[in-house]
Order: C-alpha cells, then sequence, then structure tokens
C-alpha cells in the first residue's frame, strides 16, 4: 500500500516543487540552448526532415534511392577509399613519426617542436594546401619541375595530381600530424619497465612488439585510424579548391547540388547525402571513443 | 613448497668485478667489487644517483658496463643479452603488463620458455599461492592494490625460476604500513626459495631489516658491505654514519686512539686516527640523561628544548649551551622529561668514528 | 638499452624526421618559390605576386571581413559558452554531461553536411535581417564550438570554482562580478587559447562562405586563383603565415613554464590536453 502509494506522491509532488526550483537555476543557460537549437539542432531537423521530402512533394525515402544511382555510388566508394587510404597511410606515417619523438628526449626542443607543429599543420586545409601541392608538384611546380630537368616525369601516366591518388597524397599533409597528436598520449602511456620486464622474463624485441606494445597500442591505433578515416571523410575545402569539375567525393556531389539548378530541383537529395554523411561519421565517431576507452586504463 | 624451482638449482653465487660505468657527465659506477653468497640477500643502499640501481641494471643485462665483469654461478655473463640471463626482476612500481591479467602476468615469462600450457598454470598458480594471490589471479593491474600489483611483480619474477632475483625499489611507491608487510613477505618468500638477491633501495631501515648483508653505496662505490648491525653500530666512515641513522655531531679531541669529548673519553672504531681536533659521530642512542644527582653546571649539563614521542622510543633534544644533542632512549624512560627539565649527558663508551674539519669529500 | 639497439633506433628517428621533414616543408617552400617567380621562365625573381595584393580588387574586402568574422565569432562564442559553462558547474553540475555532449556535436557532423541544413536558414536570413557577411558569424560559433569548449574546460577545470564563487559571493559581489572579476581573470590562457583557435579557424574557413555564398578570404583567395595564380598563391602564403604564427602563439600559450619537479605532471597533462584536443582538431578548414 505505501510502497505503491509514495511513488505516486513523489511525482505527483515533483512538478510544484521542481516547477518553481526550474525556471530560476536554468535561467542560466537559457541563452546558450535557444543558440543551439537554432543553429545546430534546427539545420539538423532540416536534414533530418528534409531528406525525407521527395522531389515530388511527398514523404518518401525516394531520396535515399537516388545514393544507390551508379554516379552516386562510385562518389561514396570514391570517398570511403580516399579516407580509408589516408587514414591507414596517415596512421601508420603519424604512428613511425610520434615514436620517433617519443624516444627523444621528454621534454626536449624536438618534441616540442613537432609537437607544436603538428597541431599547426593539422590545421592546415582547404585552398592554400590545395594550392602548396600545385605549388610543388603542379606542372609548372617546383619539385615537378626539379625532377623533369633530371629525367624524371611522375606524370608518365597521366596528371594524377588533381585525381585521387592526388587527393589522397595532399590529404595526408594533414592527417599525418592529426595522427601525431592522438596517438602521442599513447605512446606516451607506454612505460619502459614493460620491455625490461619481457626483457628480464626472457623476451626479445619481437616478443615485445607482439605481446605486450602491440596488443597495448593496437586499440589505441586503430581508433586513431578511424578518426583520420572521418577526419579526411568529412573534408570538402581541399577537393573543391584541386578539383573543379565533377563530383569526384561525396562532398563535391553536394555542392554540385547546392550550386546547379539541377540542385534546387531536387532540395531533399542534398540532405539525404548530408544525412549518409552524418551517419557514416557519427558510427566512426562512436567506435573511435569506446576504442579510446577501452585503453584508458592500460595507458595512464 | 618448491616454487622458484629446487632450492639447490637457484642457490648461485653471483660477483660483480671491477664495474664501471660512465655516463656523459658523470660516473655511475667506479669499479664498483661485490660478491653475493649463495642464497644471500644482499642490499645496496645510498642517495639517489650513487649508483646502486645502476650496478643492479648492469646485473640485470639492461645496460652495458664500460670495464668489468658480471659472473653468474662461474659463468662470465657480461655480454650476455638481458632476455638470456635468466634474471627474475621486480620494478619500482607499474612495470605489470596492463592488458594481462595477474595470471597472464606470471605465465609470460614462462610463455617466453615455451614452457607448455599446463605446466604454465600449475606453476603460476604455485607462485600466486606463494606470495598469497590465489584469489586475485583473474584480475588487471588497474584492479589491484600498488601491494597487490608488487606481490604479482614478485610472482612474475620468480615464475622463470631464476638464478638471482633482484628488486629495484620494490616497496617505494607504497604507503608505510604495506611497506613493512611486503617487506617481511618479500624476505621470507626469499628465504623459502633460497635465491641468491640483490636489493637495492634508499631506505635504510628496509635495508636493515630484510639483508643478511647491506652494502652503503656513494658515488658509485661501496663505502661498506657488511651485516646490517655492524653497518649500524660500527659504519666504518662517517658517509655511512650519517645515511644510516641519525648521528650527534660532537667537536672533540683525538688523544692517542680514542677521542674526549666533552670530558668523557671515548675509543675509536679506527685508533690509528692522529690526534688533534675533531668532530666525533654519536649515536642519539648512546647518549643517556640523568635528571638526579649532580646537575652543578658542567660540560655535560644541559636543559630539555624538545621532546619527540615515536612511539615505543622517544627522542629528546637537549640544548648544550654551545651545541644540541638527540638522545633516543624508551619512551618510559623518556616520561620524567620534558621542555625546561635540567639533566646530565652520558655517553655510552662503543667505539665511534671521528670526522676531521678538512674533508668535504665525506659531506652527504 | 643496449648500444646496438640505440644505433638503430638513431638511424630510425633521422629516416622519419627526414624523410616526413622534406614532405610538410615541400610544399610551404614551393609556394614561397611559386609566389616570387618572374612572368617567363627565365625572368629574374620579382615580388609583384606579393604587391599585386594590395590592388586587386575584392581581397582587400574580403580581407577585412574575415577579420572582422574572426573577431565576432570570438566575442560570441566566448559571451555565450563561458557563462554557460560556469553557471552549469556552479548550479547544475547534472547538466555538465550534456552541454560536453552538445558542444562536441557539431564533429560529428560535417561541415559539408551543415551547410546543407545551414541554407534554408542563410536564406531566411539574407531576406529578412541583413545580407551581410557578418551574419556568418553566427554559424562559425557552432563550428569553433568543440575546440573553444575544450579550451576553456581545461581552463576551468585548473580554477577551484566553487571556492572562488563563494568566497565572492560572501564578500558580496553579484554573478556579473563574479564572472568579470573572478572567472575571467583566473583563466586568461584558457580564454586567449578559445579565442586564438576560433580566429585560426573562421580565418582558414571555406566551406560555409562559398556554399552560402558569402566572400571570405579562402572564398576570395581561390576566386584569384583562377585569374592571377602568383597572386593568390602569396595571399595564401600570407594567411598561412599568419594563422602558423596565431597557433604558435597558442601552443606556448598552451603550456606555461613550469617548475622542474612539476615537470612530468605538466607534461602529463599537457600530453592529456593535446590528445583531447587532437581529437577535435582539423575538421573545419577544410
Amino acid at each position: 500500500m505505501t510502497a505503491a502509494g509514495s511513488p505516486a506522491l513523489s511525482t505527483a509532488a515533483r512538478p510544484v516543487r521542481g516547477g518553481r526550483r526550474l525556471p530560476l537555476s536554468s535561467i542560466g543557460v537559457v541563452p546558450f540552448f535557444v543558440y543551439i537549437a537554432v543553429f545546430l539542432l534546427l539545420p539538423t531537423a532540416i536534414i533530418l526532415g528534409g531528406s525525407l521530402v521527395a522531389p515530388d512533394g511527398s514523404i518518401s525515402f525516394a531520396n535515399f534511392a537516388g545514393i544507390a544511382k551508379p554516379y552516386m555510388a562510385k562518389s561514396f566508394a570514391n570517398s570511403i577509399a580516399i579516407s580509408a587510404v589516408s587514414a591507414v597511410v596517415g596512421a601508420f606515417a603519424g604512428a613511425l613519426l610520434a615514436y620517433a619523438v617519443v624516444t627523444g628526449k621528454p621534454n626536449g626542443v624536438l618534441r616540442r617542436s613537432v609537437t607544436s607543429a603538428s597541431g599547426v599543420v593539422a590545421q592546415f586545409g582547404g585552398v592554400t594546401l590545395a594550392f602548396a601541392f600545385v605549388a610543388t608538384l603542379g606542372t609548372t611546380g617546383f619539385v615537378y619541375e626539379f625532377l623533369l630537368q633530371r629525367g624524371i616525369d611522375i606524370y608518365t601516366n597521366g596528371i594524377w595530381l588533381y585525381d585521387l591518388s592526388g587527393l589522397t597524397l595532399i590529404y595526408l599533409y594533414f592527417q599525418i600530424p592529426l595522427m601525431v597528436l592522438v596517438f602521442l598520449p599513447a605512446l606516451d602511456g607506454i612505460r619502459p619497465q614493460w620491455r625490461e620486464a619481457t626483457e628480464s622474463l626472457g623476451g626479445g624485441t619481437w616478443h615485445y612488439w607482439r605481446y605486450v606494445a602491440g596488443p597495448l597500442l593496437f586499440p589505441s591505433f586503430l581508433g586513431c585510424t578511424l578518426l583520420l578515416f572521418a577526419n579526411s571523410f568529412s573534408a570538402y575545402a581541399t577537393a573543391a579548391a584541386l578539383i573543379t569539375q565533377g563530383g569526384v567525393i561525396v562532398p563535391l556531389q553536394i555542392q554540385a547540388l547546392l550550386t546547379s539548378e539541377t540542385g534546387s530541383s531536387q532540395p531533399g537529395f542534398a540532405k539525404a547525402l548530408a544525412l549518409a554523411m552524418i551517419v557514416i561519421v557519427l558510427v566512426v565517431m562512436v567506435l573511435y571513443t569506446l576504442l579510446q576507452r577501452r585503453t584508458a586504463h592500460w595507458l595512464r | 613448497m618448491t616454487a622458484g624451482g629446487s632450492a639447490g638449482r637457484s642457490r648461485v653465487e653471483v660477483r660483480l668485478e671491477d664495474l664501471t660505468r660512465k655516463y656523459a657527465t658523470t660516473t655511475a659506477l667506479d669499479r664498483l667489487t661485490l660478491t653475493l653468497a649463495p642464497g644471500e640477500l644482499v642490499a645496496l643502499l645510498g642517495p639517489s644517483g650513487c649508483g646502486k640501481t645502476t650496478a643492479l641494471r648492469l646485473l640485470a643485462g639492461l645496460e652495458e658496463a664500460d670495464s668489468g665483469r658480471v659472473v653468474i654461478d662461474g659463468e662470465d655473463v657480461t655480454n650476455v643479452p638481458a632476455n638470456r640471463r635468466n634474471i627474475g626482476m621486480v620494478f619500482q612500481a607499474y612495470s605489470l603488463f596492463p592488458h594481462m591479467t595477474a595470471r597472464k602476468n606470471v605465465e609470460f615469462g614462462l610463455q617466453m620458455q615455451h614452457v607448455g600450457l599446463a605446466e604454465r598454470r600449475d606453476r603460476a598458480t604455485e607462485v600466486l599461492e606463494l606470495v598469497g594471490l590465489s584469489m586475485h589471479a583473474n584480475k588487471f593491474a588497474h584492479q589491484m592494490s600498488g601491494g597487490q600489483q608488487q606481490r604479482v611483480a614478485l610472482a612474475r619474477a620468480l615464475a622463470i625460476r631464476p638464478r638471482v632475483l633482484l628488486l629495484d625499489e620494490p616497496l617505494s611507491a607504497l604507503d608505510a604500513k604495506v611497506r613493512a608487510r611486503l617487506r617481511d613477505e618479500i624476505r621470507r618468500v626469499q628465504m623459502e626459495v633460497g635465491i641468491t638477491t640483490l636489493f637495492v633501495t634508499h631506505d635504510q631501515e628496509e635495508a636493515l631489516a630484510i639483508a643478511d648483508r647491506v652494502g652503503v653505496m656513494q658515488s658509485g662505490h661501496l663505502e661498506q658491505l657488511g651485516p646490517p648491525t655492524e653497518v649500524y653500530s660500527r659504519p666504518a666512515t662517517p658517509f655511512v654514519a650519517d645515511f644510516v641513522g641519525l648521528t650527534n655531531r660532537i667537536k672533540g679531541v683525538v688523544r692517542d686512539g680514542s677521542v674526549d669529548v666533552r670530558g668523557e673519553s671515548i675509543p675509536l672504531v679506527h685508533p690509528d686516527v692522529a690526534d688533534g681536533p675533531a668532530t666525533a659521530l654519536i649515536r642519539p642512542e648512546a647518549v643517556s640523561l640523568a635528571t638526579n644527582g649532580d646537575l652543578a653546571d658542567g660540560p655535560l649539563v644541559g636543559i630539555v628544548i624538545a621532546v619527540a614521542f615515536l612511539g615505543a622510543t622517544s627522542r629528546v633534544t637537549v640544548d648544550l649551551g654551545d651545541t644540541t644533542v638527540l638522545a633516543q632512549m624508551p619512551t618510559s624512560a623518556a616520561t620524567l622529561l620534558k621542555a625546561g627539565t635540567k639533566v646530565r649527558l652520558a655517553m655510552r663508551t662503543d667505539p665511534v668514528l671521528v670526522q676531521r674539519e678538512e674533508p668535504a669529500t665525506t659531506a652527504p | 638499452m643496449n648500444r646496438s639497439r640505440r644505433r638503430r633506433l638513431q638511424i630510425f628517428r633521422i629516416v622519419v624526421f627526414v624523410v616526413l621533414g622534406a614532405f610538410f616543408l615541400g610544399p610551404i617552400g614551393a609556394m614561397f618559390e611559386f609566389s616570387t617567380r618572374g612572368n617567363s621562365v627565365n625572368a629574374p625573381r620579382t615580388l609583384s605576386a606579393w604587391t599585386a595584393i594590395g590592388t586587386t580588387p575584392g581581397l582587400g574586402d574580403a580581407i577585412i571581413a574575415s577579420l572582422e568574422l574572426a573577431a565576432i565569432t570570438s566575442v560570441v562564442m566566448l559571451v555565450l559558452v563561458l557563462p554557460t559553462m560556469v553557471w552549469v558547474r556552479l548550479r547544475l553540475p547534472g547538466l555538465s554531461r550534456v552541454i560536453e555532449f552538445i558542444c562536441l556535436m557539431p564533429l560529428t557532423v560535417p561541415a559539408i553536411a551543415l551547410v546543407v541544413g545551414m541554407r534554408p536558414i542563410y536564406i531566411w536570413i539574407s531576406i529578412n535581417v541583413t545580407d551581410s557577411i557578418l551574419a556568418l558569424a553566427v554559424a562559425y560559433v557552432i563550428l569553433v564550438l568543440p575546440y573553444s569548449y575544450r579550451a576553456l574546460d581545461a581552463g576551468l577545470a585548473a580554477l577551484d570554482l566553487k571556492t572562488l564563487t563563494e568566497a565572492a559571493r560572501s564578500l558580496g559581489a553579484g554573478w556579473g562580478t563574479i564572472m568579470w572579476r573572478v572567472v575571467v581573470p583566473n583563466m586568461p590562457s584558457a580564454i586567449l587559447n578559445a579565442s586564438l583557435l576560433s580566429v585560426a579557424l573562421v580565418l582558414g574557413e571555406y566551406t560555409f562562405a562559398n556554399l552560402l555564398n558569402y566572400e571570405n578570404l579562402q572564398v576570395a583567395i581561390a576566386y584569384v586563383g583562377l585569374t592571377s595564380a602568383g597572386t593568390s598563391v602569396a595571399v595564401a602564403v600570407a594567411s598561412l603565415v599568419f594563422a602558423f604564427a596565431l597557433l604558435l602563439i597558442l601552443s606556448f600559450v598552451g603550456r606555461p613554464p613550469v617548475p622542474v619537479s612539476k615537470a612530468d605532471e605538466a607534461d602529463l597533462q599537457t600530453g592529456r590536453m593535446v590528445s583531447l584536443s587532437g581529437g577535435l582538431i582539423g575538421r573545419t578548414g577544410r
């Protein structure tokens, strides 16, 4: 009787108490939530809702069917391929650089310079980055001309700088430093005692990497690779500045839809693409967080 | 209990001969020679940077000597890499592999030796039992206390049935109470296994409590090596006297193999000291205080300025006018003393060390 | 560590630094080289591309617009986020996870996707409110939210906010005074961090501006690049150097000098901070 009665009592009482207190103490966060509602939640809602509005105005999943069309599926495949390759290569190169840094003096000049520079370069992207590579490897670029004068033509099979392989190479420019930043703490968590313990227990370098350092670092490495994937999957400006024609990757398809006539005739399609991107990045980021959490105990 | 192998197999002699190790700017070890008898536990004691850890790491093979030899059981292992020396090592802290359970940690060395699965399990169970951790075999390092982690580390080191056990300040990261208990535990296990052991520490109490012999180190060489009682009561050098236990420094005059301190004559440990002024190093517990009898002013009469209660003993600070002296006594004997009490000092006539004024080299 | 292993490690490190160093410094050097080229192949070095920056139409306006946007974004971000974070810490600690989640949300929404949802809002704004480019600032606040949140959160974590405010209130201070005279002066480097990050991000922003039809610095650079490659590269170098300078300042402000005894601990903390911010870094400019 009482057991059944008391919850009802408390729920009945709460609105009165809470109703008085809630506005008072939550008034401080109202501006923030209003701002977020208008400029973050509303756009997200527009994407969500708009993606369900078919060109004829009806509510349907027609827009998502468009993703399956060959040219669009190809863009998704390209986006995923370029992100995967630049993430994996960037992760390995960044991990090597991070390892080279971490084996130096803990507070040395080298370490400070590399981490500072990584923080800067990881932010570097867009138009400027595209120009930098055009000035380096473009057909009038410094390095291209330098190599050509020595009889090496890097474009014997066509000018790849402006297609997917070029874009992948350019993405490495921000992927590697990002990897350094996110992977360095994991490497720092590796204690020299573990290597020495391995040795005193009869293990060599191979055993150390195979049974100790490898398993310890792998989840973190994988998580960082996922983060890099999300990073290049979301990238748009570099590709936009480099590739002026065609929707090679999904962001460029979105751009085309936003700026062209065909796009304005089917506004829901761009939203469906945006939603697909958000879902992919969201899944990847959740996996990243889970992997990071897994190693949190180990690498403190 | 047979953990750690048959006792006979474990009892090997270890010799460090003339070991020298220089770093860029400092000499960490300066021609160190030290022999550990089979089954013996030697504690190397000294301040940080004295070379004790370097000595242990050279023995483990984790560092290479510039010159000198390491001989284990008659075999020269100077150029044998760490992973072929078959030496068990316990580190200061955080040495357990964090992604493995206690049991997996213990089995790791056996896995390196290609010991079969069933035997691996049996031996891991055995050593975990030896260190009293059977119940925690499936826990990870972050689920255990610091003391438990160090027990696992000890079990892991012993599981490979090493020829020698090395302990590198294994208790320094623990709090006081756990430290004392684990210290006794380590000693019990070591005696049970009968393994030759080198124990490195900066804590003199720990070294005195655990070791068969204590080696006091400074600036890369041994100042004194001997049983704990000897190191404590007959320090070979002023540095040892200072580092091991508290010491009063009282001015006196050396004459014919003894030193006159404020009218009392005390024999010297090394009687061949030239006559002349010197500082006598006298243990606080060699000083006793009397509150009755002749309290007329004299060189040995002073006033108590502080009484520190340390538990079973108390430490009393006496102002003699030109200097202060510490006296340590059973608390029961100190109950009558309080600040302001007039007392007469008496010094036990155990042999003492003296220090000349000039040598700055031995100053800590 | 034995000597042969140490030698192998040294060789490995040198190879890594040389190879990656060339990869990272090469393009920047090439840009400098490109921006000082003459008109023909054998023409002498010239700064004409650089001097043309001032005379290129539209460029000056875009530079000013971007700087204004950077300033407005920083201010709005601070005014919006900092008091909210302080308030939540003091009065509504239960909400702190919600705030964190919201602030980090823009990371899982690629800018190129978010702009799709922003477009209708901006069309409405340009018709009904203003067609000034400065309207972009409100969207930029969302973009910089995760970065500023992390910077401010680190600063607030280092303060004993509760004790500080209780002390201030016991001395008769109101909430405004507490924010302005107690909180802000106690976390200057965190506030500077958050602001500089915002500035750097806004100066490099291209996606929103381009797709919402505004001409900010990056859009202008891309546009100039179509007609005068040399000048656009020169501007790109200049903006890059400016952003580098800002971020370098930031990386040193972020690590105040610490006493030697605390060095290890501090290093650990900066390591953590880098890892946190690293997880966030680099999603906006491109």
